[in-house]
């Protein structure tokens, strides 16, 4: 349908210090128009200082399919953990 | 700038004082009022919301004009009673604010068009030696800067988007040039305030509404209608028919039930 | 984004484990409290009755900002007024959070709204009602926000992510809509004559219409017992209507507003109150169609529509003017 408005992700930080959240998604037939949907939709209680807004068709995602391959092997490496290294008690800050 | 708030306040400026800040407050007012109809029935979802956020900084705008307008009557009148008891010709909103929605195109001229206005008057009223004005006004020009960037951006979309979009929008514009007669032709109350320096002279802000007016009809490829005269200024109590129709609707239940707590 | 993976990897896990090994490991995540997110393998059935309950309730937001948005250029305060106006964009808002969940599913919002505007789509009963006077905005937020939130509260925990998180803002949100119309009501309820009369016949009209809002009783419900294994449903029909029922006639004592129901009474022995007979025959009445304004609601919808699409033909045909120059 020529009316058809793309479909955009949206994230917004919501205050200085935190990262972008995803919050959801919103139509906008361009990228200004979608950043002021954003800011409409999705800051209306003084929630946000940054919005992000992607196309939905830019995502590159990850495949469930290969989430074994993908996620697993990290569950092996205990050593990413901190409660792998044992650290006298009386040793502070760590 | 003269005027502290320990000099003897004249009367003739005193009173130009209130008819200015109920310019302002009603216009706000009547374009909030007019904006709230679309409520349900925009173009798109999204617009729902974007329209409704202007209708809402416009009223949140006619709420502390309207309050300052009434303790400067000092009749002992509020907000609402400024809103819901005052009949057609006491209001002094700018005649292009009660022109009816219309459609999509219609409104967003209606709304561009005074937004540029709003933007250059809340500018100027930075520097107003009123400072109940001045910050009335800081938080108002926040607030129109948004609605002008929603209201140019839409402008562009309609002008420069299909043949039927340019069409509608062209004949909008056409239809409602004339009630920018009165933006910035001052009469007796402008001078006054500019002459007390609550607001700057308004023909120093005419060319720089009527460059942006230019740049947006530009990108909008929308023709700038010529320049016509027409004396029935809004601010001075001409109104057009639709106003008192705009009123009896908005006032209806204070009308019906006086007196009553809402 | 979201649909792409649910294809590919229904035919190619079909094919190496088969259906009921697949919907057996499903099971065991929600009953483990665990999200299903939009590209996890999920039974066709599950993903059909979300896209279903999901776009009902985005539909229902929808329709439902007709009603109050009667009554924004007749608010009787500019208080109100502003008041109004932020409730129904929220729920305008509710709408697209909504819709968003849903096309996590891999359905469309155009195919969603065409659905609604065919006639083909149900959203809920009670905004087939009208509202005749300002007390009616007053029985809105206080009764139908009240059973709305009854009903939403459990579903921020539903299985389904982006359902859950949609309801988790949703209900920040609602809070308020609810104290506005128990507000409007009190104000009402203590002022003149008139007005106490105008708050006691809204909430004459309202007050059935609320109750069946939660729906039939879970015994002629067919969805329920599937709903509640996927946990897309928490709480039985009759459970949030009894809550709510519990909760909402002292603060209609509190009114000092009488509730139109004269079998209405609490029973010491079980803690609950009691009402009459639920009139299911109104309820089936406005489910198809005939209610006292559902052609009017979806009129106003279509119309709407209608008479946006030049606009948003424009926007669109803007949009590609403006990539052609930039590629140009």
């Amino acid at each position: 349908m020529s009316e058809d408005w793309p479909l955009f992700e949206v994230f917004i930080r919501s205050r200085a210090g935190l990262e972008h959240k995803h919050v959801g998604s919103l139509h906008a037939a361009d990228a200004r128009m979608a950043i002021e949907h954003a800011r409409d939709v999705y800051t209306r209680r003084q929630e946000g200082v940054s919005i992000w807004v992607v196309p939905s068709a830019q995502i590159i995602a990850s495949d469930p399919a290969e989430a074994e391959s993908l996620f697993e092997p990290a569950r092996d490496k205990v050593y990413r953990h901190p409660t792998f290294y044992a650290i006298p008690e009386e040793v502070k800050n760590l | 700038m003269s005027g502290s708030a320990t000099e003897p306040r004249d009367a003739v400026l005193e009173a130009a004082r209130l008819r200015y800040v109920l310019r302002l407050a009603d216009t706000s007012l009547v374009l909030g009022q007019q904006l709230g109809a679309w409520v349900g029935h925009a173009p798109a979802l999204e617009e729902e919301l974007g329209l409704a956020n202007l209708a809402l900084d416009l009223i949140g705008q006619a709420r502390l004009l309207l309050s300052y307008a009434g303790e400067l009557e000092g009749r002992g009148r509020d907000e609402d009673q400024l809103a819901f008891l005052r009949d057609a010709p006491e209001f002094a909103n700018l005649a292009l604010a009660e022109q009816p929605n219309g459609d999509f195109a219609q409104t967003i001229v209606r709304q561009w068009l005074l937004d540029g206005w709003q933007l250059e008057i809340y500018q100027g009223l930075g520097d107003s030696c009123d400072p109940r004005l001045a910050a009335i006004a800081a938080k108002a020009l926040k607030e129109t800067r948004y609605h002008h960037r929603f209201s140019s951006g839409w402008l562009i979309r309609l002008g420069d988007g299909t043949e039927e979009s340019r069409r509608r929008t062209q004949r909008s514009l056409d239809d409602l040039w004339r009630f920018t007669d009165e933006f910035f032709a001052p009469d007796e109350v402008d001078e006054r305030v500019s002459a007390a320096g609550i607001a700057p002279p308004l023909s120093l802000q005419a060319p720089a509404w009527s460059a942006r007016v230019d740049e947006a009809l530009a990108a909008a490829t929308l023709r700038r209608p010529p320049a016509q005269p027409y004396p029935w200024h809004g601010k001075r109590g001409v109104h057009t028919e639709h106003l008192s129709h705009l009123l009896g609707e908005m006032q209806h239940l204070q009308r019906t039930y006086p007196g009553a707590r809402w | 984004m979201y649909t792409q993976a649910l294809d590919a990897q229904a035919q190619q896990d079909t094919a190496q484990e088969g259906a009921a090994a697949l919907a057996a490991r499903f099971q065991a995540r929600v009953d483990a409290e665990e999200k299903i997110e939009p590209k996890d393998w999920m039974p066709e059935a599950y993903r059909q009755t979300l896209i279903r309950q999901i776009s009902q309730h985005a539909h229902s937001e929808i329709v439902g900002m007709l009603p109050e948005g009667n009554w924004i250029t007749r608010a009787p305060s500019l208080r109100r007024k502003a008041v109004l106006i932020a409730k129904v964009q929220d729920e305008g808002g509710h709408g697209m959070y909504l819709y968003s969940a849903a096309e996590t599913l891999g359905v469309a919002r155009e195919e969603l709204i065409a659905q609604l505007l065919a006639g083909s789509a149900k959203y809920s009963s009670i905004f087939n009602y009208p509202t005749l006077t300002w007390a009616d905005v007053g029985a809105i937020g206080w009764l139908v926000d009240g059973a709305a939130i009854m009903n939403q509260i459990p579903i921020c925990r539903c299985s389904y992510g982006p359902y859950a998180r949609a309801m988790v803002r949703i209900c920040k949100e609602e809070s308020f809509h609810q104290r506005q119309g128990f507000e409007i009501m009190l104000t009402l309820a203590r002022g003149s004559a008139a007005q106490r009369a105008m708050a006691q016949d809204a909430l004459n009209r309202w007050w059935w219409p609320s109750i069946m809002m939660f729906g039939p009783s879970d015994a002629d419900s067919r969805h329920t017992a599937q709903s509640m294994r996927w946990k897309i449903k928490r709480f039985s029909n009759d459970e949030l209507r009894q809550k709510f029922i519990d909760v909402t006639v002292p603060q209609a004592q509190f009114l000092g507003l009488t509730i139109p129901d004269a079998q209405l009474r609490f029973n010491e022995a079980s803690g609950h109150y009691e009402i009459g007979a639920i009139d299911w025959s109104e309820f089936q009445r406005v489910l198809q169609g005939n209610g006292p304004c559902n052609r009017e609601r979806l009129e106003a919808r279509r119309a709407a529509h209608a008479a946006g699409a030049w606009v948003r033909e424009a926007a669109a045909a803007h949009a590609a003017k403006q990539r052609a120059r930039a590629a140009a």
